[in-house]
């Protein structure tokens, strides 16, 4: 049995200690944003925070998880409510498929929690290990810039203005 | 009145002795003065006059080839390009124990850069580490190494970097607290620890091998990470290639101490160096990750050279003589060490656990790699902490980065784990204290 923070509340779930934290949420806690993609830690969609930093859940154990704070996309917000990050994403309409979105947007969120003013190279350093296979990064990073402002902040030398 | 004034007997004896002593530490101050400026006129280096900056045609394109060639095998632009910055205009900063030492900018930019240097003035600072100006450049720019260059590749260098693009770039200052930042005092350094040494081929050896040894320890500098340095910083020649340190990696011996588990014959070395991957060791990790993508575009047979160099280099170390069995002592890894082997499983094994799909692709298992064999964690450790890129081409599979993910104990759990079940040597001490300290280290 091991005690997991998710999203602000604590729940108790019933997993070998070396099952990958995907696997718990999705499988355990019903919590669906974070996806599996190649389960190998390439490409992102699983994308989680932990303790305020982005990790890709698929190859974090949950025995790495204990005492620490889990945040998922479902944690930031409702498709009723959506959160700044979120919103920004809705409105640069940054999904294709949407497959790899609420990875961006936990890496994005984690980005933010540490700066709201990075610059052009350290936001796309920050969004670099998350890929998006139908190729809507420029809107992606339109909406990172977004929410950046959003935030208080902005993006000190963005390659575009915020419209 | 005389009574309250008692008059010893001995004091003028006193009052002679403090004459002398006062003229004694007069002399001794004078002294010093005067070695002070003797050693300022003997550190003294003048400048060498501006010249108008030339133009790209001035060049022999045959030259400015040969000179992309060196350039790239004396891995200029580790230290001489930035995170983010453009290659050749300076800002990366080698870390020492003396201070922080930036690269400088070695584009032609006439006001930043070395627009305005003469080839003599270039050829001076690489011969003997002294900029146009006159000052002393510090050690961390390797000339113990580069004096060894020939003029003809010297010239060539130089047509290369005078016909880069030009790029206005001021070079970040140096953080160095003041005594080392007295720049007079590195002549004194030379002095002590570099020897006037030009190449000479060895006749008894082959062309190739004469020609590794001719890069290897001139442009290529491989001693500046793979040999130990001294208090003072400066190379242990007594020592070569015993193993060193560059930004917080342990660069692994390459002579008979090497600890690799395969033998480095010049066909493994040379894929190393040419690919970043050995299939019978490791992919190039850490700074070894630039040298070998700077390698990758560098002439071959140069390549081939140094591998036929450091190959002999290796030839007495313990896999040359026989590669052991691999080891995978899993089961008694996971009783010293439960957690360990959680957290491995869930974090580690979907990737480097035999019939992964990486194995399957053929990357080398971990217990081929040195950094588990080594006499220090630090490599196993930033590995995890900061993955690993495929440093030629990009592409392909990469290690990714832990730090966000697992915890200093974590990481410390899981290398315990691991030195057991595939390394070789006794436990590592502090193991949470090297983690937290690698982590710091990374922090900015």
């Amino acid at each position: 049995m091991n005690d997991l923070s998710v999203n602000g509340r604590t729940r108790r779930v019933d997993a070998d200690p070396s099952t990958p934290l995907l696997y718990v949420l999705r499988d355990d806690l019903g919590l669906h944003a974070a996806k599996f993609g190649c389960g190998l830690g390439q490409c992102g969609a699983c994308t989680v925070l932990i303790d305020d930093r982005p990790a890709f859940s698929c190859v974090v154990p949950v025995a790495a998880c204990a005492g620490r704070a889990v945040t998922t996309v479902e944690g930031l917000g409702t498709a009723e409510a959506p959160g700044d990050v979120q919103r920004a994403f809705i409105h640069e309409q940054a999904a294709q498929c949407g497959y790899c979105i609420p990875g961006m947007i936990a890496r994005a969120e984690a980005m933010l929690r540490r700066t709201t003013t990075p610059t052009e190279d350290e936001m796309r350093d920050a969004m670099r290990p998350s890929l998006c296979r139908c190729g809507t990064h420029m809107r992606i990073l339109r909406a990172v810039r977004r929410a950046a402002v959003a935030r208080g902040g902005g993006v000190i030398d963005a390659a575009e203005p915020v419209q | 009145m005389p009574a309250t004034v008692p008059v010893s007997s001995t004091q003028p004896v006193t009052k002679r002795f403090a004459t002398r002593r006062r003229h004694l530490f007069g002399w001794a101050l004078l002294a010093l003065v005067a070695g002070l400026v003797l050693f300022l006129l003997w550190a003294h280096r003048p400048a060498i006059a501006e010249v108008a900056p030339p133009s790209r045609r001035a060049f022999d394109p045959a030259d400015v080839a040969r000179g992309r060639n060196l350039a790239l095998v004396g891995n200029c632009v580790s230290c001489h390009q930035a995170p983010h910055g453009r290659p050749y205009a300076g800002g990366y900063g080698v870390v020492s124990p003396f201070g922080t030492i930036y690269g400088t900018n070695i584009t032609p930019d006439p006001d930043t850069g070395i627009g305005r240097w003469s080839e003599a003035a270039f050829a001076r600072s690489m011969r003997e580490g002294v900029s146009r100006d006159g000052h002393h450049l510090y050690p961390a720019f390797p000339y113990d190494h580069y004096q060894r260059t020939t003029d003809a590749d010297l010239r060539a260098l130089y047509a290369f970097l005078m016909t880069r693009d030009p790029v206005r770039a001021e070079p970040r200052a140096n953080d160095m607290p003041l005594p080392f930042k007295f720049r007079p005092f590195i002549a004194g350094w030379k002095l002590l620890f570099v020897r006037d040494e030009r190449h000479r081929p060895d006749p008894r050896r082959s062309a190739e091998w004469n020609r590794g040894a001719y890069l290897g320890e001139g442009l290529a500098h491989c001693g500046g990470c793979h040999t130990p340095r001294g208090l003072l910083g400066a190379e242990k020649r007594d020592r070569a290639y015993d193993g060193g340190w560059s930004a917080g990696w342990y660069a692994p011996p390459m002579n008979a101490r090497s600890p690799a588990v395969r033998a480095w014959t010049v066909e493994r070395m040379e894929q190393y160096l040419r690919t970043g991957l050995s299939l019978s060791h490791a992919a190039a990790a850490g700074p070894m990750g630039a040298v070998a993508a700077n390698l990758s575009r560098a002439d071959p047979r140069d390549v081939r050279a140094l591998s036929v160099y450091y190959a002999w280099w290796m030839r007495d170390a313990g896999a040359a003589r026989r590669e052991p069995r691999l080891i995978d002592r899993a089961a008694a890894a996971a009783r010293a060490h439960p957690a360990g082997a959680a957290l491995f499983a869930g974090a580690c094994a979907t990737c480097h656990e035999p019939g992964a799909p990486m194995m399957v692709e053929g990357r080398p298992a971990l217990p081929l790699g040195s950094p588990l064999h080594e006499d220090h964690a630090d490599d196993t450790v930033n590995i995890i902490l900061h993955g690993l890129e495929p440093p030629v081409g990009r592409a392909g599979p990469y290690m990714p980065a832990y730090k966000d993910a697992l915890t200093d104990a974590q990481v410390a759990a899981i290398v315990r784990y691991m030195r057991i079940r595939y390394g070789s040597g006794s436990e590592w001490p502090d193991l949470e204290d090297t983690v937290a300290k690698a982590r710091e280290r990374t922090a900015e």
